[in-house]
């Protein structure tokens, strides 16, 4: 324990490392999944085409072997980004599959005749999707991108692999110098448990704010 | 249901029209960002056809098969411990006894919230010292199926949910006890409820096994790192087992949509008729709810 005493500013600092990453990672991943959306429902043939394989592609790619490929093997093209940036791209991209799901789900999942009862009374497709459809779209939404939230913030660990002093990097390094292992896991651990239970509950909270009180 | 039935009415003449110019503007740009992707790979000599030629090469490609077979194998037994531990986690989350109950919820609630990697190093690193010095192989399964027993036992805890109550009522109502309904009533509805999420979490194992490289395991990522250090062709390399396990994945996608139409066409459908891959997000851990899950397709 005396590591974990004398070193927990590491850590902490560590774990400001992660929470920007999951931050940055997120947001990324709304925006990047949004317009992939669009890109999804669009009625234009080569739009959907490609924004259905780019989702394939990074729901199904391994997250690490996205993040080597990045950090490993973008130079190789004249493309360097620092370790932090490459993390933070790989988290958004990779997240960013699962909200564009999300979202086609969520816009899914609104009843036609709410469009078309909107359409009728003469709203234009601007004031249909903006007071219509994503606000009843959005309710649905949020439980998915809560999940999302937890996923990119656990597996923001694994910029640790390619050398980003995060979290799971400076335990990983303490437990090398130091002898006590079992203290620098127990910390990070209980540091990641917070994240992930603060997503849950905002995303609890958000969802009963939205809930349509009868 | 396509997403477009509600934003889009059918188009008109016009509309055709413009969907048309969209059409060929966005093919066009399409193309410019392809050709400006290749064009960068040329200019730095990546398309040349030396960079490429080796991975038709039979011991490159062995030793790229050493790492697949690392991985399938990884993968195979880490699912083999999971399901099983998945499934008496969920069930002990139901039973009736309390403190069982609660063992079950802190265990589950703990191993979804923590990174595999960090798991994965407390093996490494940490036990070791304890120790606990276990063959590599075991310090990236047993990890793994720790952290993946939890999220499947959400799910299986989700088909139990999901089923209709009307069914262990009828079997108390017969007279069955509470493990027999469970065994004979419930569990084998509940597990076909959610067999194509089962099938889908199955793409989250995979991926879980490229932390191979992290603790030295010749899985594919590991494999293809220690081929790059002699032929230094990073990017290809990578590009290359990239589109493997996106390959495999999709593969086991396409199974659980499968599974699901089938199961669908037999007509059970619970709420639990979720995409695959809707519920885990990133496939690493994720916080499976799929019950809140709606199709999308």
């Amino acid at each position: 324990m005396d590591v974990i005493r004398h070193h927990y500013w590491d850590l902490l600092a560590g774990f400001g490392v992660s929470l920007e990453l999951t931050l940055l990672g997120f947001v990324g991943a709304v925006v990047l999944g949004t317009v992939l959306a669009v890109f999804r429902v669009v009625p234009v043939a080569p739009l959907r085409s490609v924004g259905t394989i780019i989702v394939e592609f990074f729901r199904n790619v391994p997250l690490l072997t996205l993040l080597i490929l990045v950090v490993f093997g973008l130079p190789d093209i004249g493309v360097t980004y620092s370790l932090f940036t490459s993390a933070a791209i790989c988290l958004a991209l990779s997240g960013a599959a699962f909200v564009c799901e999300a979202v086609r789900g969520g816009i899914n999942a609104v009843p036609v005749g709410q469009a078309e009862a909107a359409r009728a009374i003469g709203l234009s497709f601007t004031q249909c999707v903006r007071f219509v459809i994503l606000p009843q779209a959005f309710r649905t939404m949020v439980q998915p991108l809560t999940n999302v939230f937890i996923g990119v913030a656990l597996s923001s660990s694994l910029a640790a692999a390619v050398g980003v002093a995060e979290l799971t990097d400076r335990a990983h390094q303490l437990t090398l110098r130091y002898a006590d292992a079992v203290g620098c896991f127990l910390a990070s651990g209980v540091l990641y448990l917070t994240l992930a239970l603060a997503g849950a509950t905002g995303g609890g909270w958000l969802e009963r704010r939205l809930a349509i009180k009868r | 249901m396509t997403p477009d039935r509600v934003l889009f009415d059918a188009p008109g003449p016009r509309a055709r029209r413009r969907i048309k110019i969209i059409t060929v503007l966005s093919l066009l740009a399409l193309l410019l960002v392809a050709v400006g992707a290749l064009w960068q790979f040329s200019r730095h000599g990546q398309l040349a056809s030396d960079r490429w030629q080796p991975f038709s090469q039979t011991d490159y490609i062995r030793f790229l098969w050493v790492g697949l077979e690392g991985t399938l194998r990884a993968t195979a037994i880490s699912a083999v411990i999971a399901f099983p531990a998945g499934a008496l986690l969920a069930l002990l989350r139901l039973s009736l006894s309390r403190p069982l109950r609660h063992v079950a919820t802190a265990y589950v609630e703990l191993f979804r919230s923590i990174p595999l990697l960090l798991l994965i190093y407390a093996f490494l690193l940490g036990l070791p010292r304890y120790g606990f010095n276990l063959p590599i192989f075991w310090k990236l399964v047993i990890p793994i199926a720790m952290v993946n027993a939890a999220v499947l036992a959400e799910i299986f805890r989700a088909g139990v949910r999901g089923l209709d109550r009307g069914q262990a009522e009828a079997a108390a109502a017969v007279g069955l006890r509470y493990w027999q309904s469970m065994r004979l009533i419930v569990l084998p509805q509940a597990v076909r409820l959610v067999l194509p999420t089962l099938v889908a979490q199955l793409v989250s194992l995979l991926k879980d096994s490229t932390l191979g490289y992290v603790v030295s395991y010749p899985e594919l990522m590991k494999q293809a790192n220690d081929l790059t250090v002699y032929t230094h062709l990073l990017i290809q390399t990578y590009l290359i087992i990239a589109v493997v396990y996106v390959l495999i994945n999709f593969g086991l996608s396409r199974l659980a949509n499968l599974v699901e139409r089938r199961l669908r066409r037999r007509g059970v459908q619970g709420p639990l008729a979720a995409p695959p891959g809707a519920t885990d997000a990133l496939g690493i851990a994720a916080h499976a709810v799929p019950f809140d899950a709606r199709p999308i397709d």
